[in-house]
């Protein structure tokens, strides 16, 4: 229903029919849904841990090791701006990742559950 | 005036060649202001409903969003501040690039979907879906209201740079002019434009940004003949400190209490992201979660690349103009970007006149615009948490909540002025990273556990909130930020510092979560489990999301 080609018109923002509470709980009990969360979960989580300590080696490695981050690559490059630049790598890698993940594995459980929530409603 | 020219000739010259330009330098911000104001007047015109005002009408694409993402988060401190940073300090102002960036995947993988689906209008509406209403929306309107003033500072700061840089004027009355002009327009974009306004500002501002660091980007590497390392060599040699300058720790390094600073900045910066208000409303403006997760996807590809180019301008900086000119024109080095542009196209030239008029009008565009966006968060928040659902019970009408709004913009706008004053002399990407210290102390924390942890209560929202705000914030209020520091410090001669770090994140970040945490444990009460519910399908599925 409420897809990317059709904004909802401008107006008084009342938004759709809400389902009951019962109803939602009965929902979020439920096993398709526990699937959707577990998908949600299993991917971002573990990521978001990953990619933080990953951040965070560079800060320490940055405090504390400089003479390793100060060793020469290239002429003037040397580990530390080789380091930061990764970061910028891996940034734009998981953005990506995660967009296609979600366009897998959750995007389809999502909407299954909404359209079918939204025509009970 | 003739102070400046007796102890610092450089800044007389590029003063008096600004001088002969000064029309063309007051006529490139005058059509930069007219335009935006153009733009507010016609969105102005279409804003009907307290949907348009706060949300934009929610019919923005991601790319449209994501541009305007992009042009609200890169603020004065991306541009002046983290190029002064990196041109003084070399490698250690590189990692408020890094942390301003990676910071995206938090928002992203967490947060922006989760808000679009289940929020409305502010940052409140997610906070107190589960809670009960009126104490958690006054704390997420408070908290709101704290982070953006801190925002404000710095973009207030920027102006101030930039003012006394191009138009010559050193007294305080000038700047202070200055700064209540910028006060004003931003109440007028916001009064008027609303959300759909000030997104067309922000996007408009993105485009001249990206491209006027573009053109900054491709001069310096052909001065270096697009040779890199030749570029870091250049500035290694001519800031003075060798090799150093390109390793980090030359800011940082010092001592074990400056190297705890570093570990702090880092934390917040990557924290702070996804708990800033303002960057949050944005996702309100698209249709759906998918078109959130988009426009951050953009957002990110956008400032990722900005990003890039600042390693070009504050490394362009330090080996082109060199450190000792650019803190004579502003200790903390907010000058750079600026001083750059003027001697990329020539300096006393007309080129070096037209460049910097430019460059400095771009800087004009960022400042306007980011401020508009933090204004419209903050009198959101006080408009639709405080007004509507505290103070008038959920029965205030859509009109009465918009004029509340509009007047909140103006108290606002009139307080940003008064303290835009004071803050001057420090680097607006340190200021800008206190607001995200207090975005990933008092914001996050609740933000998280309200979508993920089904045991966490309002005692529990509370406690992280006021407790991640006043920890963060009476850090700051006794660190050399505010007093002690006679080059930098807000209040100079004067010294009530007791906390050493300049960045409270390290402290009051981690007490943040542990607060929430406690709280809920400690709650009499129990977690209101048909809430839950509710938060977690509409968080995950966008069921009758508005």
């Amino acid at each position: 229903m409420a897809t990317d080609a059709s904004p909802p018109k401008a107006g008084p923002d009342t938004g759709p029919a809400q389902p009951t509470t019962e109803r939602f709980v009965e929902v979020q009990e439920s096993a398709e849904f526990a699937e959707l969360r577990r998908a949600h979960r299993s991917f971002a989580f573990p990521l978001t841990i990953a990619f933080v300590l990953w951040y965070l080696l560079y800060v320490l490695l940055s405090n504390y090791a400089g003479g390793f981050m100060g060793t020469k690559v290239y002429s003037n490059i040397n580990v530390a701006f080789v380091f930061g630049l990764a970061q910028f790598v891996t940034t734009f890698l998981i953005a990506w990742f995660y967009a296609r993940h979600a366009a897998a594995k959750l995007d389809p459980k999502a909407e299954a559950i909404k359209s079918r929530m939204e025509a009970d409603a | 005036m003739s102070a400046a020219y007796h102890s610092h000739p450089v800044i007389q010259l590029a003063a008096s060649s600004t001088a002969e330009h000064r029309p063309l330098i007051i006529t490139l911000f005058a059509v930069f202001v007219a335009a935006t104001l153009g733009i507010t007047v016609w969105a102005g015109r279409q804003t009907r409903s307290a949907s348009d005002f706060y949300a934009g009408g929610r019919q923005f694409t991601a790319f449209q969003n994501g541009l305007a993402v992009s042009g609200d988060y890169m603020s004065a401190a991306s541009f002046l501040g983290i190029a002064g940073a990196i041109a003084l300090f070399g490698y250690d102002g590189f990692l408020y690039s890094i942390g301003f960036l990676v910071a995206w995947l938090v928002a992203l993988l967490l947060v922006a979907e989760p808000l679009r689906n289940s929020g409305r209008y502010t940052m409140g509406d997610v906070l107190a879906y589960r809670m009960r209403q009126r104490p958690v929306r006054t704390a997420a309107g408070v908290s709101t209201i704290v982070v953006s003033i801190f925002y404000l500072l710095a973009q207030m700061a920027g102006a101030g740079v930039l003012v006394s840089l191009l138009l010559g004027i050193t007294s305080d009355a000038g700047k202070i002019l200055i700064v209540a002009l910028v006060g004003v327009l931003m109440i007028v974009y916001v009064t008027i434009g609303g959300m759909k306004g000030t997104t067309w500002v922000q996007m408009v501002k993105a485009v001249l940004l990206i491209a006027g660091a573009l053109l900054m980007t491709f001069l310096v590497l052909l001065k270096f003949d697009f040779n890199i390392s030749d570029l870091l060599g250049t500035a290694a040699e001519k800031s003075g400190h060798g090799a150093a300058f390109l390793e980090p720790g030359l800011k940082y390094g010092a001592t074990s209490t400056s190297k705890l600073d570093f570990l702090s900045l880092g934390i917040a910066l990557v924290l702070g992201t996804a708990g800033l208000p303002h960057i949050l409303i944005r996702f309100y403006t698209v249709p759906t979660a998918k078109a959130a997760r988009k426009s951050v996807n953009w957002a990110i590809g956008i400032i990722g690349a900005f990003y890039l180019m600042t390693i070009a301008l504050g490394f362009g900086a330090a080996a082109l103009i060199g450190p000792d000119e650019i803190k004579a024109k502003n200790p903390a080095g907010n000058a750079a970007a600026p001083q750059l542009a003027e001697y990329l196209g020539g300096v006393g030239s007309t080129g070096g006149a037209v460049l910097l008029a430019v460059i400095s009008a771009v800087a004009f565009a960022t400042i306007l615009a980011v401020v508009a966006g933090l204004t419209l968060a903050s009198s959101s928040s006080f408009a639709h948490d405080i007004y509507a659902n505290v103070i008038r019970k959920g029965k205030a009408t859509e009109k009465e909540e918009m004029r509340a709004a509009r007047w909140a913009t103006v108290l606002i706008g009139a307080v940003a002025i008064i303290l835009g004053a004071f803050a001057r002399d420090m680097n607006v990407a340190g200021l800008v990273a206190l607001a995200f210290a207090v975005a990933a102390s008092a914001n996050l924390p609740t933000l998280l556990y309200s979508l993920f942890w089904k045991r966490f209560t309002t005692q529990g929202a509370l406690w992280s909130i006021y407790g991640g705000l006043a920890s963060s914030v009476i850090l700051v209020l006794f660190s050399p930020v505010v007093s002690g520091n006679a080059k930098t410090s807000m209040f100079k001669g004067v010294d009530f510092a007791w906390f050493p770090l300049e960045n409270p994140g390290l402290i009051s970040i981690p007490l943040g979560f542990l607060l929430g945490w406690l709280g809920s444990l400690l709650s009499k009460e129990e977690p209101d489990k048909g809430k839950y519910a509710e938060l977690e399908v509409k968080s995950l599925t966008g069921v009758g999301a508005h």
